[in-house]
C-alpha cells in the first residue's frame, strides 16, 4: 500500500497575525515569520503513518507499505518535507516553484500528474492550507483523476483486504460513514489525529495513539537526513496557467474600541439610534 | 529575535522544533498551575523519555536518542522557551547530573539497571553530593559508608536534592575511606532500601515546580554491587560532572534570558505609557540593547565552552567563567526585565517574577560564584 501525502509550506500560523500587505496590496508577505507545514498536512502525515504501521512498533513501515510526501513552492520546502521525513515518512517530492505562481486548481491538476506517476493507492492530505483556506484542492485533485474521495475525515478504517476506505465526517447532530473503493482522495479534519481515529486492522484495537501528530525524536532526524527527496522544476510536470487572479489583498477592518453605557436605558437607546439593531 | 547557537545545524533546528511544540503542548499550559503546586505531573517523566528529550547524549544502545552535549543544551533551551517553567525543565533534567556517573563509571549491568529505565522515563534519578554541613567542600564531605559483608552500611544526610523527593534512586556520594577527596565513592541509593529516608521536602525562592529534598541515610544497607567504579575513585568524576553541570547551568542561564527579553519585548510593544507604546521611549530602547547585548556575549560564550568540551579539551576554568558570566548576565536581565514591567513585573501571573525568582538559584548552584572564582584562579593559569 503506497499512500501519497500532499505538504505545503506555510508561514508559522501561530504568528498569523505577523503577515502582513505589500505596499499596494499586490501580495502578502510572511518576511520573517518561521516556515512550517500546514497543520492539517501534518494530520494527514500522521493518518498515512498510521494506516501503514503496526501502533505498537511505529518505527517499521509495515512490508510492502510507503508513504511518499509531495510539496509544490520553493526549493526550502525541502526542509519540511525532512520534517515529515523525521516523524517516518519514506520518501520525498519537491517540485520547485515560487508560491506566487501556484493557485488551488494549478496544484490539483499539477498533483494528478504526479499521482499518475507515483500510482499511489491513497491520497491523503490536509482538509485546507492554513494561509489561503482555499480548501479545494482535494476536491479537484480527485474530479480530475475520477477516484471517489472523502473530505474532512475525522476517521479512517483501512479494510483487512486494503481494498477500500471507511472515512467518518462529523456532520450536524452526528457522524456519517462512508466507504471508499480505493484508489481514492481524502481530506483530513483535527480529529483524524484523536487517539484512536485511525485504524488499519493491524494495529490492535486497544492501542491509543497520542493526541496530535508525532513529535520527531533526534535519532528519526538523523535517520531522515539519509531518506530520498528528488526535487525537479515545477515545470517538469507539464501543468501551467492560474485561473484565479488575485486583484488585491487588504488587511481587515480594525477593531474600534467598546464603548460603555450608564445603564439598560442608554443600552436600549444606542442599539436603537446608533447600532440600527432594535 | 532568538539566534541559535554559532555550533547548530539542520538538525538542531528539527530537534528545536520537536521539543519546543512538546514542551508548547505537554508543558505550558500547566506551568503557572505546577510552579503553584510546586510540583510537576510526574507522568512528564515518561512522555520526555518517550519524545526523546530524557536520551539526548546517551548511545542509542543504552536506550538513548544519541547526540551530544549540544543537543542537550538546545532541547533545554526549547523546552524552557515553549514550556516557561524553569522548575519543570530542572527537575525533569535532573537526570542530566545524576546519570552521567552511572554511564561513565558503571558497569554494563548498572547502566542497564539504572541508566536505560531513566533515560526511557520510567524511573527518577537524582544526585546527591551536598550535605547539611556543607555543600561546596565535596573533600569534606561527611556522609559514611562502612563495608559490612556483601553492604555498605551508609549513615548520613544530604540536602539541597533536586527531584530528590521523587526519585527512585540517587546517585550518592559518601565517605568509604580516610579524611579528604581520596576517601569519597559513588553508590546508587534506592528508594525502599531500609533506612533511607525522604526527611524534607524543602521550600525554595524559586524553581517551585521542582520538588528539592533532604535525605537521611539511617545505617542504610546498600547492596555493594551498587558501587560505582573502585572505591575512593568518586572525586574526579565529581568534579568532572561540575563542568559538564556548569555548562548546562549557563546555557539554562542564556535560556531564562532570552525568554526574559521574548516576554519583555513583547510587553513593551504593547504596554502604552504617556500616549505611547513603552518602546517608544528611548530609555526602554536602551535597556533592551543592553540586555540583548550582554544575552549574546553571554551565549557566545557557552558556544565556545561547549565546542572545546566537545573536542575533549579540559574547560575547568573555561566552564567557570562561562558560569559566572552566565548567572552575573541573568540576574542582570531578569531584573532589567521586572523593571520594565513595572508593577506586573511583581505579580506571580507574569512569567517575568518567575524567571526573577528562579534565577536566583544560579550564581548559588553548581558551585557558588565564589567557588568558581577559586576554580578559575587555579586552573587558568593567572
Amino acid at each position: 500500500m503506497k499512500i501519497l501525502v500532499p505538504l505545503k509550506r506555510t508561514a508559522d500560523p501561530d504568528n498569523a497575525n505577523k503577515v502582513k500587505i505589500a505596499p499596494g496590496g499586490g501580495k502578502i508577505v510572511t518576511d520573517g515569520l518561521e516556515p512550517k507545514p500546514n497543520p492539517f498536512d501534518e494530520y494527514a502525515v500522521e493518518t498515512a503513518l498510521r494506516l501503514t504501521e503496526n501502533g505498537t512498533n511505529p518505527k517499521v513501515r509495515l512490508a510492502g507499505d510507503s508513504v511518499v510526501i509531495v510539496s509544490m513552492g520553493p526549493k526550502e520546502s525541502a526542509a519540511t518535507i525532512r520534517q515529515a521525513l523525521a516523524m517516518g515518512a519514506d520518501s520525498g517530492l519537491v517540485y520547485e516553484t515560487t508560491d506566487e505562481a501556484l493557485d488551488g486548481d494549478l496544484v490539483a491538476r499539477a498533483l494528478a500528474r504526479v499521482v499518475a506517476q507515483e500510482k499511489p493507492d491513497l491520497v491523503v492530505m490536509g482538509k485546507q492550507a492554513v494561509d489561503g483556506d482555499s480548501n479545494q484542492v482535494g476536491q479537484i485533485l480527485a474530479e480530475r483523476l475520477g477516484w471517489p474521495s472523502a473530505t474532512f475525515a475525522m476517521s479512517i478504517e483501512l479494510s483487512a483486504d486494503k481494498k477500500s476506505v471507511i472515512v467518518g465526517r462529523e456532520v450536524d447532530g452526528g457522524v456519517i460513514k462512508l466507504k471508499l473503493t480505493l484508489p481514492a482522495v481524502v481530506t483530513v479534519d483535527l480529529r483524524i489525529v484523536s487517539p484512536k481515529s485511525v485504524s488499519n486492522n493491524v494495529t490492535p484495537a486497544t492501542h491509543a495513539y497520542q493526541d496530535g501528530a508525532r513529535y520527531a525524536p533526534l535519532p528519526m532526524i538523523m535517520a531522515a537526513k539519509k531518506k530520498p527527496i528528488a526535487e525537479a522544476p515545477f515545470a517538469s510536470l507539464g501543468e501551467q496557467g492560474l485561473t484565479t487572479t488575485y486583484l488585491r489583498f487588504e488587511q481587515p477592518p480594525s477593531r474600534k474600541a467598546g464603548i460603555k453605557v450608564k445603564d439598560v436605558a442608554e443600552l436600549v437607546q444606542r442599539l436603537r439610534s446608533e447600532a440600527k439593531v432594535l | 529575535m532568538q539566534s541559535p547557537y554559532l555550533f547548530e545545524t539542520d538538525e538542531h533546528a528539527d530537534l528545536r522544533r520537536t521539543i519546543g511544540a512538546f514542551a508548547k503542548r505537554e508543558i505550558a499550559p500547566n506551568a503557572l498551575a505546577w510552579e503553584e503546586a510546586n510540583e510537576f505531573d510526574v507522568g512528564l517523566y515518561r512522555k520526555a523519555g518517550e519524545v526523546g528529550f530524557l536520551g539526548l547524549g546517551y548511545a542509542e544502545s543504552l536506550g538513548g536518542s544519541g547526540g551530544d552535549l549540544s543537543h542537550v543544551l538546545v532541547a533545554a533551551e526549547a523546552m524552557l522557551l515553549e514550556g516557561h517553567s524553569v522548575g519543570t525543565v530542572v527537575g525533569v533534567g535532573s537526570h542530566s547530573i545524576a546519570i552521567p556517573p552511572i554511564a561513565n563509571l558503571g558497569t554494563d549491568l548498572q547502566k542497564q539497571r539504572w541508566v536505560t529505565p531513566v533515560l526511557r522515563g520510567e524511573k527518577i534519578s537524582a544526585l546527591a553530593v551536598t550535605e547539611p554541613g556543607g555543600g561546596s567542600d565535596v573533600a569534606g564531605l561527611k556522609t559514611r559508608a562502612v563495608r559490612d559483608g556483601d553492604h555498605y552500611v551508609v549513615t548520613g544526610s544530604k540536602t539541597f536534592i533536586t527531584s530528590g523527593a521523587r526519585a527512585d534512586f540517587v546517585t550518592c556520594a559518601v565517605r568509604t575511606g580516610e579524611a579528604g577527596h581520596g576517601g569519597i565513592s559513588l553508590m546508587v541509593i534506592e528508594r525502599g532500601t531500609p533506612g533511607f529516608l525522604v526527611s524534607k521536602r524543602l521550600h525554595k525562592m524559586g524553581w517551585w515546580a521542582s520538588d528539592t529534598a533532604e535525605l537521611t541515610f539511617d545505617e542504610c544497607r546498600v547492596p555493594a554491587e551498587n558501587l560505582l567504579g573502585e572505591e575512593g575513585s568518586a572525586f574526579v568524576a565529581i568534579m568532572m560532572n561540575f563542568a559538564n553541570e556548569r555548562i548546562l547551568i549557563s546555557a539554562q542561564c542564556v535560556a531564562i534570558a532570552q525568554l526574559a527579553l521574548t516576554e519583555t519585548s513583547r510587553y513593551v510593544r504593547e504596554r502604552e505609557a504617556f500616549g505611547k507604546p513603552l518602546n517608544g521611549f528611548q530609555v526602554t530602547r536602551h535597556k533592551l540593547a543592553e540586555m540583548v547585548t550582554r544575552l549574546a556575549a553571554a551565549r557566545a560564550l557557552v558556544h565556545e565552552v561547549t565546542v572545546r568540551h566537545l573536542r575533549g579539551e579540559s574547560v575547568a576554568a573555561l566552564a567557570a567563567m562561562t558560569k559566572n558570566t552566565c548567572t552575573d548576565m541573568c540576574s542582570f536581565v531578569v531584573d532589567q526585565a521586572v523593571q520594565l514591567h513595572g508593577g506586573y513585573g511583581y505579580m506571580r501571573e507574569f512569567v517575568v517574577e518567575r524567571l526573577y525568582r528562579d534565577a536566583r538559584l544560579y550564581p548559588i548552584g553548581g558551585g557558588t560564584r565564589e567557588i568558581m572564582n577559586e576554580v578559575i584562579s587555579k586552573y587558568s593559569g593567572v
